[in-house]
């Protein structure tokens, strides 16, 4: 199948390591991807911080941007987030329509229609849990919010996850809440998100896990921003970057090391 | 702004309790420091959540259940005017009186009147968020007349000169030990070796309300619902202190929000089944006490109903936010809230915390006048989940907070930053060159993996509690442009 990567705003300007997994995995699964050069960002934060105006140009270069790839035989597009694809889903044409532009959401709809968070993509469009994926660490996952209650996709992420080769995974106590990210909610309600990051942090240290996965790098910058500060130990890998972990490249970034620019297919570094 | 349009009041300022005299997150800092607080909070929601998953997860039409609720509140809501003017007819027709409040002050002076009338200076109340939301029992006071609060936990609040911090359990923020301290300090004669037994706590309680209740003239309450086919109210409750005062005393008189009219006698089946369930976690409460008019020799002999506005009608012009009105006031949604688990209900400043408070309280007073609260949630959705009449909260909450971005006259700091990055977004060149920007973090890191801990504000607010990483040499769509060269043909 012929795939278009969307890497998000944040995955590709502060982590692009799980862009390129997520690119390297899909490949390694036999698919052709291609990345449109014109992306950028679903407009979220703008809509999730009351700017819904100005969201609405962010909306149409996004629509831009992939128009060519499904012109072009690509027929899904995948995003390695789950709240960017609730975005779209969810938002994207709401904002386009309450401003009048009827047109651009339509497309917007029917850009969406073809747009799958990751776990979802493997799962429900491939069919597949096992991805031929070793990880040979002790992992708790944390659902991420818009994953779970916007987009429903359950326990695929687990499932992908049951099927990694020596990976030990871990039940994350309080799994299911918020760990305070919340987009600008960190920065303007920065006392209480930190008082959820400290609750979140002390159920992935109650684990043990060396490595707190999620499909959301957002929420793992958060995370992993608390126990780097915290001089934890415990680091944070997104899930794209796990599954894309094989005997011959084991791929443990942490989000908090400078990402050097890396080759699509990730050199042995552990 | 529709509302503005529309000239439609909202809840006037300087009365009533829905206004904070401090932003959400000023406020919220302080409650996060409550170590006592945030225990008895965490202790408190944890476990009501778990009974309320029960006894949801054992009711196999739940979801249809839920659509129901949802369906009924939106059509009541649709013609909201013609089943409020039909409850009139038929509380009048058995021999209740209506009166129709604008807002705060117009009910108020409405209660107060009625109850000088009876010549009483003492009424008891059931619990009741519509009185609490006008501050009445400030009004009777000032006019002479005692309110005394009945119900156990508005009781504590009341004895404790405290406020309410959460709508069904007002005196969540207490624990036992607290609670006893309250009583021992307040209640004239109480037993001195009163201990924090749940049980001996509330016999006290019993014993100093009992004699107040046999001497009640007047008694004071809100409503759970009110049909408006039969012109019947309806409260529902757990300890029988309100069926106290709305059987005992010669008057009643009930403060209703217009939103809690329902059209039928068996749309009750519905909000009964979804209420209890969701607020106690109970299967059916204990109390439900529905009356209609008066009945000589039975009860009451004078009822008035008072249906109060206080800004409601504007909430109903707002095509997004109206279904802030469909709340039945269950607190389901506090209960799983992360924001509320750990600030409490003060800290939100108005008598409606809590994920439906951030949504309800600032369209009923106008949102510029409860800017911080649509922005006091994470966008987490649990309330959603829970809602029993499936209110949409997060899309309300961002809706209202583009009302607000939208109502400033002046480009703020922050307006200015969203618009650039707006542009930047829009326009793949802009994008790269903002990218490239982020150079500067690297500049700034000198090498380290992580930015300073000490960024100028706003960054401030992220970094001194969690680090920031470096960010890279290169993008990942300058990276693989590089390695595959431009797919602009292609793609």
């Amino acid at each position: 199948m012929r795939v278009a990567l969307f890497a998000t705003c944040l995955v590709d300007t502060m982590v692009p390591q799980v862009a390129h997994a997520t690119a390297t995995l899909l490949q390694r699964l036999g698919h052709e991807v291609v990345v449109p050069p014109g992306q950028s960002c679903c407009g979220q934060m703008h809509v999730n911080t009351g700017y819904r105006r100005e969201a609405v140009p962010i909306v149409a270069n996004h629509v831009r941007a992939f128009a060519g790839a499904l012109s072009s035989g690509v027929e899904a597009v995948v995003v390695p987030s789950g709240s960017c694809v609730a975005s779209i889903h969810h938002q994207q044409a709401a904002v386009a329509r309450r401003a009048g532009e009827h047109g651009l959401a339509d497309e917007a709809e029917a850009l969406a229609a073809r747009t799958y968070e990751l776990s979802q993509f493997l799962v429900d469009v491939l069919g597949v849990t096992d991805v031929g994926a070793y990880y040979p660490h002790r992992v708790t996952h944390h659902p991420t919010c818009h994953s779970l209650r916007m987009l429903r996709v359950g326990d695929r992420p687990l499932q992908l996850l049951r099927a990694v080769r020596g990976l030990e995974l871990v039940e994350l106590p309080g799994a299911e809440s918020c760990c305070g990210f919340g987009g600008t909610f960190a920065v303007k309600n920065a006392d209480t998100s930190t008082a959820m990051l400290t609750d979140k942090m002390a159920n992935v240290l109650a684990t043990s896990a060396e490595v707190c996965t999620a499909g959301d790098a957002s929420c793992l910058m958060h995370i992993g921003g608390g126990l780097s500060r915290l001089r934890s130990g415990t680091r944070t890998v997104h899930l794209a970057e796990i599954l894309a972990s094989t005997e011959e490249s084991v791929t443990p970034q942490q989000g908090t090391r400078p990402s050097p620019s890396r080759p699509t297919t990730p050199t042995a570094s552990a | 702004m529709t509302a503005v349009f529309l000239g439609i009041p909202t809840a006037p300022a300087g009365v009533g309790h829905l206004r904070g005299d401090r932003p959400f997150p000023d406020a919220a800092r302080d409650a996060l420091r409550d170590g006592q607080l945030r225990a008895n909070l965490g202790h408190a929601t944890t476990t009501i959540r778990g009974k309320r998953a029960g006894v949801v997860a054992e009711v196999p039409d739940w979801a249809q259940l839920r659509e129901a609720g949802r369906a009924l509140k939106a059509a009541t809501m649709a013609r909201l005017d013609e089943h409020l003017e039909e409850l009139e007819r038929q509380v009048t027709a058995r021999g209740g009186t209506v009166h129709w409040a604008r807002d705060a002050t117009e009910a108020n002076e409405i209660v107060t009147r009625l109850v000088q009338a009876t010549g009483a200076d003492e009424v008891v109340k059931v619990k009741s968020m519509a009185t609490q939301e006008i501050g009445l029992n400030e009004a009777l006071e000032a006019a002479g007349i005692t309110a005394l609060e009945t119900d156990l936990a508005e009781l504590i609040v009341q004895l404790g000169e405290d406020r309410p911090s959460h709508i069904l359990v007002p005196a969540i923020h207490k624990n036992r030990a607290e609670i006893r301290e309250i009583f021992a300090r307040t209640i004239p004669g109480v037993d001195p070796g009163l201990t924090d037994d749940p049980r001996r706590l509330a016999m006290a309680a019993r014993e100093h309300l009992r004699e107040r209740f046999l001497r009640a003239r007047v008694a004071v309450s809100g409503a759970n619902f009110a049909v408006a086919e039969t012109g019947t109210l309806a409260v529902v409750e757990s300890e029988g202190n309100g069926r106290m005062c709305l059987t005992l005393p010669q008057t009643l008189i009930t403060v209703m929000g217009i939103e809690k009219v329902v059209p039928a006698w068996r749309d009750l089946e519905v909000f009964l089944q979804l209420l209890p369930r969701s607020s106690t976690g109970e299967r059916m409460n204990p109390y439900t006490s529905l009356w209609a008019g008066v009945t000589p020799g039975d009860g009451p002999q004078e009822f008035h109903l008072v249906l109060l506005d206080n800004g409601r009608t504007a909430v109903l012009a707002d095509e997004v936010g109206r279904e802030a009105l469909h709340c039945i006031r269950c607190s389901a949604c506090l209960n799983v809230c992360p924001v509320y688990e750990r600030t409490g209900g003060h800290a939100y400043g108005s008598v409606y915390p809590g994920p439906i408070g951030a949504v309800l309280s600032p369209q009923l007073t106008g949102v510029e006048d409860n800017a911080s609260l649509p922005y006091a949630s994470s966008l987490c959705g649990a309330c959603y989940d829970v809602c029993p009449v499936a209110i949409d909260i997060p899309s309300i909450l961002v809706h209202l907070r583009a009302e607000h971005v939208e109502a400033q006259t002046r480009t703020t700091p922050e307006a200015a930053a969203f618009r650039a990055l707006s542009k930047a977004m829009s326009s793949p060149r802009l994008w790269r060159l903002a990218q490239r920007a982020t150079g500067l973090g690297r500049f700034l890191a000198r090498g380290r993996p992580t930015l300073p801990a000490t960024l100028p504000p706003p960054a401030s607010a992220w970094t001194r509690t969690r680090d920031l990483p470096t960010p890279p040499r290169e993008t990942f769509t300058q990276a693989w442009a590089r390695e595959h060269g431009s797919q602009e043909g292609r793609a």
